[in-house]
């Protein structure tokens, strides 16, 4: 008892939740540079429930345009969730609530009448398993323009597929064999065809969800070199495991804690001088 | 060390029993297949052994003057005149002509019992198919009555049954049979007649089209409402109390004995609604019934099978749940969705129970045209059929019980076929 109204009193500024009762230290706000101008998204006060289970507490971050902001943090502390909570991908999980705010370019995207069609157009997603449709590899492509009406001919078509290909770094290899089928790839180019399947639709954000967690090294390095030239015309926020990965890859570095999250920074600045001591116990390997 | 050798020595002994209960347990194995392919091969010896004569019918060959006169038809286009004729005087004269030594009124009538009592209705119609042949004299086989048909082949299997012959009829038998006037012919009537007092002329065509047309219906019903409900409980129904509830009830159905269904159809279709009864409007309504949980149950296992990550790619892409559903979902569920209907059909044709129960059981000789059309299925013909005392009935009920089976193994074969095909190997 003693112990929540001390956490209710020193988190004022963080709005926590006064229930909770972790045995980390929440009394701490997130440190670090969390806000910026002009975010492309901005989280506030996210909360996230499974059930009467909360997953993630009280999260406020800012996601600046073009940027690349990995997330990282021990497994099952809420990485996916958050990131899922950003397309909404998690209205699709029974039981799963979601409250605080969420802006896309200053508009909620929780808003009653937004239509989950249109955000997750803006707002593509990645997953951890590469997830190609059971169709050819022309067909995965053209699914995402095709349902949005993007494409007003077939040769409109065959060029997006062309160009979202060929940015994902995989049209010499599928060129010759567009109708075959998408599963028949190898893991790696499955993964590329999955993100070209993503900015087949020209979506802003791109959500990456361990992208490169089923993959060997060389199909992962070829995804974090793609990584680095989609930031130039995309916003992406990418969820790892891998702290060499976040390294590489990442402008901004947010590490999450039992739901909770504890730092957010430059990548750089995470990974030699952390400003809280569980980001630290992290990235020097205490716990993970 | 000793340990380890110890060690050794145990696993080895041990290796020996383990490889004895292994070959035991393949034994075990081995026992029930060849227990259960026994019985499958009895039973089809049996109903082999039994129905294959049915397939071929006694033939006696007679010489028939199509007497334009004695008929009194002078066109065989005029159908009053048709109507009116005798025919059997026909096929009286013929067989009188055929055994000029028969006389007195008694062993007549025992020498026109020797062909099929409908041969005058089959005159006639031959006589329409040829007008040329008013006035003319044609040899014909002309079918034999069941009781010959019964005699016939028992005798020349060598052990005959003249049970109901008179000692004058074997004897006229053996005399056609010197002179190579009666023998066993492809027998027409069998797949394209309707049923029959009379066992030479009955055929299961009538059955076979209500069948066709009850399953017809009772696909074009259960399907697209059980994948429907399948769809709806699988991808937009949230889970909870009440869809468990749905989900319990379901399952229960689909164990209810059928002919539950049957008194369920009598009371609400027939009794309630007014649907008539043997028909096969009504037998597809409580065969839909019957057949709807297997069938939403097989989609919603079909529907489970395609992996959660396709759907998390479509709906990541922006698809709505419709799109998801009918995109992806269905495509990758149908070749499941269409073994279980196909399974559920072949349920559904060998049901016989609920069918009693709404009249379809009744005595039906012509062809159903329609779903209107009074009918009856094979199963039901099959149970009619058994029941009836007429020898020559033991023959037919086990050629039907084939035709039954062949059209069970076509679909179930087909089943196979359709999940080979349309499934998706990528
Ligand atoms: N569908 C779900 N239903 C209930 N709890 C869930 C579900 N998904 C995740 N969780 C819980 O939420 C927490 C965060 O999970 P997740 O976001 O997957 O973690 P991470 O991606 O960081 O490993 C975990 O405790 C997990 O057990
Ligand atoms: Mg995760």
């Amino acid at each position: 008892m003693k112990q929540a109204k001390a956490a209710a009193k020193s988190a004022t500024d963080t709005k926590s939740n006064p229930k909770q009762n972790l045995e980390v230290d929440t009394t701490q706000a997130t440190v670090g540079n969390r806000f910026c101008e002009n975010p492309k998204m901005s989280m506030r006060d996210v909360n996230v429930f499974y059930g009467d289970k909360q997953a993630i507490y009280d999260v406020s971050v800012d996601i600046a345009k073009n940027e690349v902001i990995a997330m990282i943090g021990p497994s099952g502390c809420g990485k996916s969730t958050f990131l899922r909570s950003l397309n909404r991908m998690n209205d699709t999980v029974d039981g799963c609530k979601v409250e605080g705010e969420v802006l896309l370019d200053g508009h909620n995207i929780y808003q009653q009448n937004l239509d989950v069609v249109e955000l997750r157009a803006r707002v593509g997603m990645v997953f951890q398993k590469p997830n190609p449709f059971p169709k050819s590899i022309f067909e995965n492509i053209a699914y995402g323009p095709k349902i949005h009406g993007l494409a007003d001919s077939r040769v409109d078509l065959d060029e997006i597929v062309e160009g979202s290909l060929k940015k994902a770094g995989l049209w010499e290899e599928v060129k010759e064999r567009l109708h075959q089928p998408g599963t028949g790839l190898s893991g790696g180019q499955q993964q590329r065809l999955c993100i070209a399947r993503a900015i087949a639709v020209s979506p802003e954000v791109i959500l990456m969800d361990e992208p490169c967690s089923a993959l060997d090294p060389i199909a992962t390095a070829r995804i974090e070199e793609l990584i680095e030239e989609l930031s130039q015309n995309f916003t992406i926020a990418i969820v790892t495991h891998s702290m060499q990965q976040a390294a590489r890859v990442s402008h901004r570095t947010a590490y999450f804690h039992l739901g909770k999250l504890i730092e957010v920074n430059p990548t750089e600045q995470v990974f030699t001088m952390p400003e809280h001591q569980l980001t630290e116990a992290y990235i020097t390997g205490r716990f993970g | 060390m000793s340990n380890s050798t110890d060690n050794l020595q145990k696993i080895k002994s041990s290796l020996k029993r383990r490889s004895r209960s292994e070959s035991r347990f393949r034994w075990y194995g081995r026992v029930a297949i060849i227990i259960g392919l026994a019985a499958v091969l009895a039973l089809f010896v049996d109903i082999i052994s039994k129905g294959h004569g049915a397939f071929k019918a006694t033939y006696i060959q007679v010489d028939i003057h199509y007497d334009g006169d004695r008929l009194g038809v002078t066109s065989s286009a005029d159908k009053s005149q048709l109507m009116q004729a005798n025919w059997d005087a026909l096929v009286k004269s013929g067989l009188r002509e055929k055994f000029s030594d028969v006389s007195g009124r008694r062993d007549k009538r025992q020498l026109y019992k020797l062909v099929s009592n409908g041969t005058g209705f089959d005159l006639k119609e031959h006589l329409v198919a040829n007008p040329l042949l008013l006035g003319e004299t044609e040899s014909q086989w002309l079918l034999a009555d069941d009781d010959i048909d019964t005699y016939y082949k028992s005798w020349l299997d060598g052990e005959p049954y003249d049970a109901r012959l008179t000692k004058k009829q074997i004897q006229w038998i053996d005399q056609l049979h010197q002179q190579g006037d009666i023998r066993l012919q492809l027998n027409t009537n069998l797949l394209t007649r309707g049923d029959s007092r009379e066992p030479e002329q009955a055929g299961i065509y009538g059955a076979v089209m209500g069948s066709l047309l009850t399953l017809l219906l009772t696909l074009m019903l259960s399907f697209p409402i059980g994948v429907a409900a399948a769809i709806y409980l699988e991808e937009f129904a949230t889970k909870n109390k009440f869809t468990d509830f749905i989900e319990v009830n379901i399952n229960n159905l689909a164990a209810v004995p059928s002919i539950i269904f049957g008194l369920l159809g009598l009371a609400v279709f027939i009794n309630f609604f007014h649907v008539p009864r043997s028909v096969p409007i009504m037998g597809g309504l409580v065969l839909t019934l019957m057949t709807l949980p297997t069938i939403i149950i097989t989609s919603r296992a079909a529907i489970k099978s395609v992996p959660p990550s396709i759907r998390e790619a479509a709906l990541g892409m922006g698809a709505s749940r419709y799109q998801v559903v009918l995109h992806h979902v269905l495509p990758l569920a149908l070749p499941g969705m269409l073994t279980g209907a196909i399974i559920g059909m072949a349920q559904a044709l060998g049901e016989t129970a609920p069918l009693l129960m709404i009249g379809m059981v009744a005595f039906i000789v012509d062809i159903p045209q329609g779903f209107t059309d009074p009918a009856t299925v094979l199963p039901v013909q099959i149970f009619l059929w058994a029941d009836s005392p007429e020898r020559a009935f033991i023959e037919k009920t086990s050629a039907a019980i084939m035709v039954l089976l062949s059209f069970l193994l076509i679909m179930n074969i087909s089943a196979v076929w359709l999940r080979k095909r349309l499934e998706r190997r990528w």
